[in-house]
């Protein structure tokens, strides 16, 4: 904001809005086109999609997935995450290390492991696999956002409940939990985002007739673009965009002191 | 009584304690004072449960409690920096430690409200504690901890985070809320002023170690080692050893011709040491203790001779600095309060002057392995 910095040189503006134009022109597209009828403005792609049984399943599919695997990650990633935080053990830095590769992963990579992996031990793809699966890569950003949270809460605050008769237990529920509770909730946001739009992980993992939304909209273009899957993607694009502002809305409202 | 026996507490090489042990009888104000590191915070942490010993007990009552969760132990502790929830607003605070004991609800709510008017923070019971000043937050901590009614409060520097005035304001407070409730408090802080003017015994850490415990007024008036007459409050130290020795007396063979004389306390809490002729030892004054003159003394009185370098007018006393003149070591502290007679006495910076004491206002202590410096 300092008005001392000079002003950038027209080029840069000329680039950035080429840039934006590439980003944001598509998506807009998308989203108009979701709503145009041959003749003026409709909502009938919407009602379409809400009437097509596959769709539908397809995101319940997608919500169930979702919802499951964010509590997965939720328990053992708070789990980990307190207890890197708060104990020392053999093989921590190792742990450390290990919670963190999930993240840098090649999805490919991933999703045909756990393929191979699946298969091996016998397990029915469907969606009980696309849990797993989910799991593995959206435990590594509920830790890093719940560690977060833990590192900018003073551990005397443990120290003082343990102080004052609560057990460890109680401790927990009473003082840790209320206060690393912003990190959970941004944590599970984040991770349900991430699971809801996977493509390249379920793809590997999913079963026959256990599509999710990603891979349905996928499916559905191999007879080309229609305005439904505009729709749908529109509808996408909408989550995803709610579940990230409302994250950052946490983190500004809940800023460690 | 809380009794600390043979406690050491090590981490990996480091040595936080070693072999400590000390009893703290009830209804005293016990202080643990040393400088940062010499494991003072550790053997309180140590007592509140929240760190084992490596070795070693603690009694309580007769009863081992070093085996014993924090959170079953009845004492509470005021942390440093306060660790007030700052999910809970002041009433919460204060009730939490009754409602983990399932506190029936009236009766918190009584306890509660009586302790936040001891504190005199009845009228911020809904506030939230981020929005209290420092000195607010820890009258807020204070009532935290002395609303479970504990056999024992704890506290970890609780007034190092506040400024002078109001430091010195929850001084004379923690003080009158101890006389009046009557707990054992035992409080860590490296101020030694402040275990001086609170405690009813101190006992000095330095590296792990308790050097010495007792009253304010042993401690500092009779310190066991020269450590402790080092660290509390200021001392003029020359090193020499122990000469002839006489039915009363003492003498002290220092740097200069003359040896200087010791004899024990009148009231008797401090007799003559008792060094072997030879000895290697320090003698030690406080520069309250000290006279400065213009004209050397008779032979009574123990005299130093050396050059003004300095006058330090402070208000109610004048701080006098001097340079020894048979020794190379550090100036001497002489401290005058302001009074009529010693305002007509006009030194000259320079000017040639005696340093005098009596024989019993000084101390000879074994020399210290920490050096000489002043």
């Amino acid at each position: 904001m300092s008005s001392t910095k000079p002003k950038p040189s027209r080029f840069y503006g000329v680039i950035s809005a080429l840039t934006f134009i590439m980003i944001y022109v598509p998506l807009a597209t998308l989203v108009v086109f979701s709503f145009r009828a041959p003749t003026g403005w409709t909502f009938d792609w919407y009602t379409k999609i809400f009437s097509d049984q596959q769709i539908i399943e397809a995101l319940g599919m997608s919500f169930f997935v979702g919802t499951v695997s964010t509590a997965i990650s939720i328990v053992l990633g708070t789990a980990a995450a307190l207890t890197l935080e708060r104990t020392r053990f053999k093989g921590r830095g190792a742990f450390d290390i290990l919670t963190h590769i999930p993240i840098i992963m090649p999805e490919t990579v991933m999703g045909l492991s756990l393929l191979i992996w699946f298969v091996f031990l016998g397990v029915t793809l469907g969606s009980f696999s696309m849990i797993v699966a989910h799991v593995t890569f959206t435990l590594s950003y509920v830790i890093i956002t719940v560690r977060t949270r833990l590192q900018g809460m003073d551990p005397q605050m443990e120290e003082a409940a343990r102080d004052l008769g609560a057990s460890p237990w109680q401790t927990f529920w009473k003082v840790t939990f209320p206060l690393v509770r912003p990190g959970i909730v941004s944590g599970g946001l984040l991770a349900f985002t991430l699971s809801f739009d996977d493509f390249l992980v379920t793809f590997f993992t999913a079963g026959a007739g256990s599509d999710t939304l990603p891979m349905k909209i996928y499916s559905m273009t191999k007879y080309g673009v229609s305005p439904e899957i505009n729709a749908l993607s529109t509808l996408m694009l909408v989550l995803t965009l709610v579940g990230v502002l409302v994250i950052g809305a946490r983190e500004k409202l809940s800023s460690p002191r | 009584m809380l009794e600390v026996r043979n406690v050491s507490r090590t981490y990996g090489e480091a040595h936080a304690l070693r072999d400590v042990s000390v009893t703290i009888q009830d209804g005293q104000f016990f202080s643990l004072l040393g400088p940062s590191g010499c494991g003072k915070t550790t053997l309180l942490r140590i007592i509140a449960g929240f760190e084992d010993p490596s070795q070693g007990q603690v009694f309580h009552k007769e009863k081992r409690i070093d085996n014993v969760p924090a959170n079953r132990r009845r004492f509470n502790m005021v942390f440093q920096r306060y660790a007030l929830f700052p999910h809970l607003n002041v009433k919460q605070n204060v009730a939490f430690g009754l409602q983990m004991k399932k506190t029936p609800s009236a009766e918190v709510e009584q306890r509660v409200s009586e302790m936040l008017s001891m504190v005199q923070m009845e009228t911020y019971g809904t506030r939230g504690v981020t929005t209290l000043s420092g000195g607010q937050q820890q009258r807020v901590a204070l009532a935290r901890a002395l609303v479970n009614r504990p056999e024992i409060l704890l506290l970890d520097e609780p007034l190092s985070a506040l400024d002078l005035k109001l430091r010195q304001q929850m001084q004379v407070e923690l003080l009158s809320i101890q006389r009046r409730l009557k707990h054992t408090f035992i409080f860590v802080t490296h101020d030694q002023e402040e275990a001086l003017t609170l405690s009813d015994r101190v006992a000095v850490m330095n590296k792990g170690r308790i050097e010495q415990v007792g009253t304010p007024q042993e401690i500092y008036e009779y310190p066991k080692t020269e450590f402790v007459a080092r660290f509390i409050g200021s001392i003029n130290v020359l090193g020499g050893e122990v000469g002839d020795g006489a039915a009363d007396s003492l003498s002290f063979v220092g740097p200069g011709k003359r040896p200087f004389i010791i004899k024990a306390s009148r009231d008797g809490s401090r007799p003559l040491p008792s060094f072997a002729k030879g000895t290697k030892v320090s003698l030690l004054v406080r520069p309250e203790k000290l006279k400065l003159l213009k004209s050397a003394p008779g032979p009574e009185q123990n005299t130093l001779e050396g050059t003004l370098k300095e006058v330090l007018y402070q208000g109610p006393i004048t701080q006098l600095f001097v340079q020894p003149k048979e020794t190379q070591g550090p100036v001497w502290v002489i401290s005058q309060p302001n009074t009529a007679v010693t305002a007509r006495k006009q030194f000259n910076l320079g000017e040639k002057v005696y340093v005098s004491w009596l024989p019993e206002d000084c101390l000879l202590l074994e020399k210290d392995g920490n050096g000489s410096g002043g």
